[in-house]
């Protein structure tokens, strides 16, 4: 079935858990190294020796409060840190230090783009139902060869790591929908520092809510949890599967029960990891070991006032002062990276409009050529707004410039000396120029002839022509100068 | 009015991973009883506009500025581990990838 039509709505929230961008944990000043080999980023807390206790990390609490600032939430004053129980190898002390009762922040919203009527661009609010602190557990590596058959191994680099978990109100109602909102929500989180959000390195991480529910009924189906998705095509194809299952659970007179389930994306297929018994299995309490977090009304509005720009707010602001389209605008704003990257090569070069052409035809390809993300290249604002000043002033050609963006993202380096190296230097030489357009024309009678009856045109074409034989080094603009003297006598 | 049964305190117990023998589980049903007694007690105190206390102390919060120390030493991180393989701690096999997070 679609999930739009068919006789069934589906109801979708969202679990979203973010790596905050601190150096050290949560509760423990064990540093944070991604891809360290196992428990080599850890420290007595993370591993839960006896004696330890937790001290919080202050900047992990003000990157939850930005987070829940540009979410829209109501941020506490007082919130309360919880002991979440569960036993599992990878989770040292037996609990999770959690919030529950009293959460960092309440309410909130994020708007998601989504089609109006008539394919008009418009907007779809997602309402929140919290963001609260947490720290990540360790992991479980399953490796036969190294911990043969029988066992699992342990790595508690993870242990202890800052999260947000942001937890959407049952606003959502396709897979498309779940998708555009994790989007959003990690839009914000990059743009405002927050977490590098990336999936593949589980810096974002997901679980979905799904339910059913007969369309135009008010009431909630029983829902069903989809667990640890790591990729946002993964996620459209899980809750596609999901919706499908319910759909022939429902119409064959059945009842969904109430599961965790994980999507085996070989298969396209979910199944159930295991059945809810009881909501209340954690059994929090306030952890003893932690005071109440206390916040000042002062220490809020600090974060509030010092909130980056938003993908958004970025977006009209190019449109606004630089004269972009929105759709340019849109796509500049892809990332905090592209965003970056833009602005301070604008401001270098001071044609905008210009560079945002570069950036979106050359620059991007290049990248997605060497699948390379901007953050991991060496190329430069600077250098990219020089090279562009190099074709503005003459000293080198369209062609030849575009034809070392691929190179001057993937090593870097400078384009002027690159230019000179490759011998790529604009020929403005009037007398290989003049030299150049008189062999042309003599090759060229038949055209210098059409040019002289009124047809302007093939001026291009001899245009291309000198080009070719200059290697694509010519300044056009004086070769455009000299055919057109020559081609006037 | 017995409100704690066996099959409650089994289930406590199930939850954190206790084995009861009869008469342990005998015993908490009766001891469970009496704290629950106590709460009525507690119960009849009027608490209304009272904060619920989810600390006894009151202080600012204690905070660390974001400085990390040097990571411990792998092979002392998992030197008290009864197993361990690539510095990584060694445990009988778990099939659910992972539980939470």
């Amino acid at each position: 079935m679609s999930a739009s039509g068919g006789e069934f709505e589906v109801v979708i929230g969202l679990e979203v858990h973010a790596h905050l961008r601190t150096k050290s944990k949560l509760f423990s000043p064990a540093p944070i190294l991604y891809g360290a080999e196992p428990n080599h980023s850890v420290h007595p807390v993370c591993l839960a020796l006896p004696g330890v206790l937790p001290v919080l990390n202050e900047y992990a609490v003000e990157l939850a409060i930005r987070a829940s600032i540009a979410m829209n939430c109501e941020v506490h004053q007082r919130s309360i840190f919880a002991r979440k129980n569960y036993f599992y190898p990878d989770l040292p002390k037996g609990y999770q230090i959690s919030q529950y009762e009293e959460p960092l922040a309440t309410g909130g919203w994020i708007d998601i783009p989504t089609q109006g009527a008539g394919g008009a661009a418009n907007k779809k609010r997602i309402r929140l139902t919290r963001i609260h602190m947490e720290e990540d557990a360790g992991k479980s590596i399953h490796d036969d060869a190294i911990a043969g058959a029988d066992s699992t191994l342990v790595d508690l680099n993870r242990a202890g790591v800052p999260l947000v978990e942001i937890v959407s109100e049952p606003d959502i109602r396709s897979a498309e929908e779940a998708t555009d909102y994790l989007r959003a929500v990690r839009s914000i989180l990059r743009f405002t520092d927050v977490s590098d959000a990336d999936m593949e390195k589980g810096h974002l991480r997901c679980d979905v809510n799904v339910s059913l529910r007969p369309r135009g009924s008010d009431e909630y189906g029983t829902r069903t949890e989809l667990k640890n998705l790591n990729s946002f095509r993964f996620i459209e194809e899980a809750v596609r599967a999901e919706i499908e299952r319910q759909t022939e659970v429902l119409r064959a007179g059945g009842e969904v029960r109430q599961c965790t389930l994980a999507y085996d994306p070989q298969s396209g297929r979910t199944s159930v990891l295991r059945i809810k018994e009881d909501a209340d299995d954690y059994r929090y309490f306030p952890d003893p070991d932690l005071i109440p977090m206390l916040l000042t009304p002062e220490q809020i509005e600090r974060v509030r006032s010092e909130l980056p720009e938003l993908a958004e707010q970025r977006a009209e602001r190019f449109q606004s002062e630089w004269d972009l389209s929105e759709q340019d605008a849109v796509q500049l704003t892809a990332a905090p990276s592209i965003a970056n990257f833009f602005q301070a090569a604008a401001k270098q070069h001071g044609a905008p409009k210009v560079v945002a052409n570069w950036i979106l035809r050359d620059v991007m390809q290049a990248l997605n050529e060497l699948e390379l993300a901007l953050d991991d290249s060496p190329f430069s604002p600077e250098g990219l707004a020089k090279l562009i000043r190099m074709v503005d002033e003459g000293k080198t050609t369209v062609k030849s410039a575009r034809g070392l963006v691929a190179e001057l993202v993937e090593s870097g380096g400078d384009p002027e000396a690159l230019i000179a190296e490759r011998g790529l230097a604009a020929v403005s030489d009037s007398g290989v120029l003049e030299q150049a357009v008189a062999e042309v024309l003599a090759e060229n009678p038949e055209n210098v002839e059409l040019y002289r009856s009124g047809e302007k045109k093939v001026v291009n074409f001899l245009m291309g022509q000198v080009m070719r034989k200059t290697q694509g080094k010519a300044d056009p603009a004086a070769v455009r100068e000299i055919l057109a003297r020559e081609l006037g006598k | 009015m017995a409100r704690i049964n066996r099959s409650e305190v089994e289930r406590v117990a199930s939850l954190a991973r206790l084995s009861l023998s009869e008469e342990e589980a005998d015993r908490l049903v009766r001891e469970f009883e009496s704290f629950l007694g106590y709460i009525d007690t507690l119960q009849e105190i009027d608490t209304a506009g009272v904060v619920p206390t989810a600390h006894p102390i009151s202080l600012p919060t204690p905070t660390r500025p974001d400085e990390p120390e040097a990571a411990m030493d792998a092979d002392r991180a998992v030197a008290n581990a009864p197993e361990a393989a690539a510095s990584a701690f060694l445990v009988p096999k778990v099939i659910d990838t992972e539980a939470e997070g």
